[in-house]
């Protein structure tokens, strides 16, 4: 069996979405609180959803597509099984989160925005968690790592291996 | 509702609560029930304190006493001791750097003496997750007022005299706007509070709404009657599920309370609102792209006029502020203008909410007086800067602010002297730099920042800023020319002057105004190929001291290049022509024998 099954598109997964469509006391606006939805649901956003949203909410695919690729936070490829978020806010800069971020690619062999080969990484450049007095900072699966040095990666790469 | 003789206030703020605080209120709780004290101590879980760097923070209150760097273990300590005995634990107590001396008092800590908290008023002290908090400390009130005692003419009058500007960045007076939007007849109006706080650096408004959410949905009632508006929208980020949390919790109180939805207070008057999430756009926080974006559309901006107040969300009249903003109107409505325009400069009234950060040794939220000095906020509240480095510079206003030096540490700050001296207040992130700093990198970096956020609907930004960028990245590889010195200034004043919107407006600052307190060292960078910081690896060249090496061949076995020889035991050397500047010795050296010139 493959990883990547947690991000297969099953009926189940269209139905929930659109149940929560129909329950919407606004349809005025409604994509990016669909497409958010559908984040949630799917994990990322592939063609298929995308036309599905857009025949649902009764708009041309394009103008769906032309949202989901304006906004840093809707994915078209699926993350991997744990996301890695590197903080390069300026607080994290100016205390060195850009070799923290290359220390995880060199690890990994990817880069922020991709995934690894097995589906079992991803590697996020994030902006600004709001915890500056721990910069820098590390978050992965929503964890947050204070503080990070380079020669930390490897111990927080093996939580998850 | 029992009366409690202690409550111990636990912050539950992003920082903190990334350092274990909730195992902290787990910890107490337990201890609290062993000791058979559940009656007499509540805990309760607060938003920010401010004291980021020193977090996570336990206050005992009514004793004001101040526990910082707290962790689960400790809460057994402080039950047995503080709670059963009386006695303070010492241990825990913050050191004032200066005095050398343990501070148990809240109030008599540097990092709070010159503040002066009207926002953040009950950030740190109120629990976020219970409406009689709120209402406990005079919360509702300004409301009450506003509907009963006050038409809307007099609420807008009353904005307009406190001097209130916008706290988001631009610094527009809020009751300019509330009287524009006020003054545009149409059926339908709307409030939005801007929350898509982007400023890579900056987290005053989510600390707000995580500690203090109904100070702004009050607030937003009070701009709808001052506006005639009776909808409002909250514009959050979807990077924060902690305040988004808080804030629906606040939403379903406020509602059950009937201080929001119809008939308000029994005044007949309606207004009810609703959060919209952003995802991942920072031009999102211009107002007209913020709009275009709470509409589900892509979020870019648009020419104005027409201004929002005019033809804002659905072609209809809108007032947009900020979450700080917002923050402010309670206090005003119920303390008056003439108290809160004493507070500040002449042209810039009230206070900032800044969040310090970088190079400096406390780290957190501070809320000072307009017209503060730089040099107060750095080394009296931040505490001077980490490690007894040499100050260098900070940043203030985000990717659309600039660097300001030494120079102009005693300027007063407000609105106008940072933009006089080439920054801007924006939405109040500073960021304090060091030696260490490389300033041609630190342009770079937010440029880059800007070249990924631009919306790419005028050229200037979406090209400009991208040739901008090339020219930096150059500079910092050591292939830059004294022509690209001239063509980044040229460039920069005309994006400047052409941009669409305020993103493209300031988005050259930072090169800008590195360019003019730094200009030696972009030309050392340009000229004698070196970073005095030692940051651009590119114009670096790694060596071995000799005398410190004892050989153990570390760096020569981490070397991809293999370009370190040396017998063992022995001093290594590096061939400086196969050298590739990865930086892995660098790393590898446990005897710091290798250094970066």
């Amino acid at each position: 069996m493959k990883k990547v099954c947690t991000n297969k598109l099953t009926d189940e997964k269209f139905k929930a979405l659109d149940e929560f469509i129909d329950k919407l006391s606004y349809k005025d606006g409604a994509l990016i609180t669909v497409l958010h939805k559908a984040q949630e649901i799917f994990g990322y956003l592939p063609v298929e959803v995308q036309l599905h949203v857009a025949q649902k909410l009764d708009m041309p695919a394009a103008k769906v597509n032309g949202v989901v690729t304006f906004y840093s936070y809707f994915s078209e490829t699926p993350k991997g099984e744990h996301v890695i978020s590197v903080c390069l806010g300026t607080a994290c800069f100016v205390r060195g989160a850009e070799n923290i971020i290359k220390e995880f690619e060199k690890r990994l062999s990817i880069k922020p925005g991709q995934t690894t080969a097995d589906g079992k990484f991803s590697i996020d450049a994030l902006r600004c968690v709001g915890a500056c007095g721990l910069a820098p900072v590390v978050m992965v699966d929503g964890k947050v790592y204070g503080r990070v040095k380079v020669e930390d990666v490897d111990a927080i790469l093996k939580n998850y291996i | 509702m029992s009366k409690y003789r202690m409550h111990l206030l636990v912050c539950g703020g992003t920082g903190c609560k990334a350092s274990d605080s909730d195992g902290i209120i787990s910890n107490l709780e337990k201890h609290i029930k062993e000791h058979g004290l559940e009656n007499e101590v509540q805990v309760v879980t607060t938003g920010c304190f401010g004291f980021c760097e020193k977090g996570p923070i336990v206050k005992v209150h009514p004793d004001n006493v101040f526990y910082i760097e707290v962790k689960p273990e400790d809460a057994e300590e402080i039950v047995k001791e503080h709670l059963v005995k009386g006695r303070v634990v010492n241990r825990l107590l913050y050191v004032e750097p200066t005095l050398q001396e343990r501070v148990g008092q809240h109030k008599d800590m540097a990092f709070y003496k010159k503040q002066i908290r009207i926002a953040l008023r009950n950030c740190g002290f109120i629990s976020p997750e219970d409406i009689n908090e709120y209402i406990s400390v005079e919360g509702y009130q300004a409301l009450g007022k506003v509907l009963t005692e006050m038409s809307p003419e007099e609420v807008i009058e009353l904005v307009k005299k406190s001097g209130l500007r916008g706290r988001g960045g631009g610094g527009f007076p809020t009751g300019i706007k509330w009287e524009a939007a006020r003054k545009t007849a149409s059926e339908d109006k709307y409030i939005i509070c801007n929350a898509d706080e982007g400023d890579p650096g900056a987290f005053m408004d989510r600390s707000i709404l995580e500690g203090d959410p109904h100070s702004v949905l009050e607030a937003m009632a009070i701009a709808g009657y001052a506006t005639g508006a009776k909808e409002g929208f909250i514009y959050i980020r979807a990077e924060y599920p902690l305040a988004i949390h808080r804030l629906q919790i606040a939403i379903t109180q406020a509602r059950e309370f009937g201080l929001l939805g119809k008939d308000i207070l029994g005044t007949g008057f309606d207004f009810d609102l609703d959060i919209r999430y952003g995802a991942g756009a920072f031009v999102c926080g211009e107002e007209t792209a913020l709009i275009h974006s709470i509409e589900g559309d892509r979020g870019e901006p648009t020419n104005k006029p027409p201004f929002p107040a005019q033809s804002g969300l659905w072609k209809k009249p809108t007032s947009v502020n900020n979450v700080e903003t917002f923050a402010n109107i309670p206090p005003i409505i119920l303390k008056g203008a003439e108290w809160f325009s004493a507070i500040g400069t002449e042209k810039s009234k009230g206070t900032k909410v800044f969040a310090l950060a970088g190079k400096v040794n406390n780290v957190g939220l501070v809320e000072v007086p307009m017209g503060i000095t730089l040099r107060e906020i750095i080394f009296d509240i931040g505490g001077g800067i980490k490690d007894d480095r040499k100050f260098k510079s900070v940043q203030t206003g985000g990717p659309s602010g600039g660097c300001l030096t030494e120079e102009n540490l005693d300027t007063p700050i407000d609105y106008e002297t940072l933009a006089s001296i080439g920054s801007m207040m924006g939405s109040g992130g500073m960021i304090v730099m060091d030696e260490d700093d490389c300033m041609v990198n630190v342009a770079k970096f937010y440029l880059e920042f800007t070249v990924d956020e631009s919306c790419g609907k005028c050229t200037p930004c979406r090209v400009g800023n991208k040739r901008l960028h090339e020219i930096l990245t150059r500079i910092t590889e050591g292939k830059g020319t004294m022509k690209d010195l001239e063509v980044l200034k040229e460039l920069g004043e005309a994006i400047k002057d052409t941009a669409l919107c305020g993103l493209g407006q300031t988005s050259p600052n930072p090169v800008l105004s590195t360019m003019k307190y730094f200009w030696d060292e972009y030309v050392e960078h340009v000229k004698d190929k070196k970073c005095r910081a030692g940051v651009c690896t590119s114009l670096l060249s790694y060596y071995i001291i000799a005398e410190k090496c004892i050989g153990c061949t570390a760096c020569a076995r981490v070397c991809p290049v293999k370009c370190i020889k040396g017998e063992v035991k022995k001093p290594h050397e590096i061939d400086q022509s196969k050298c590739i500047k990865c930086g892995a010795c660098y790393t590898a050296c446990k005897f710091k024998a290798i250094e970066k010139r």
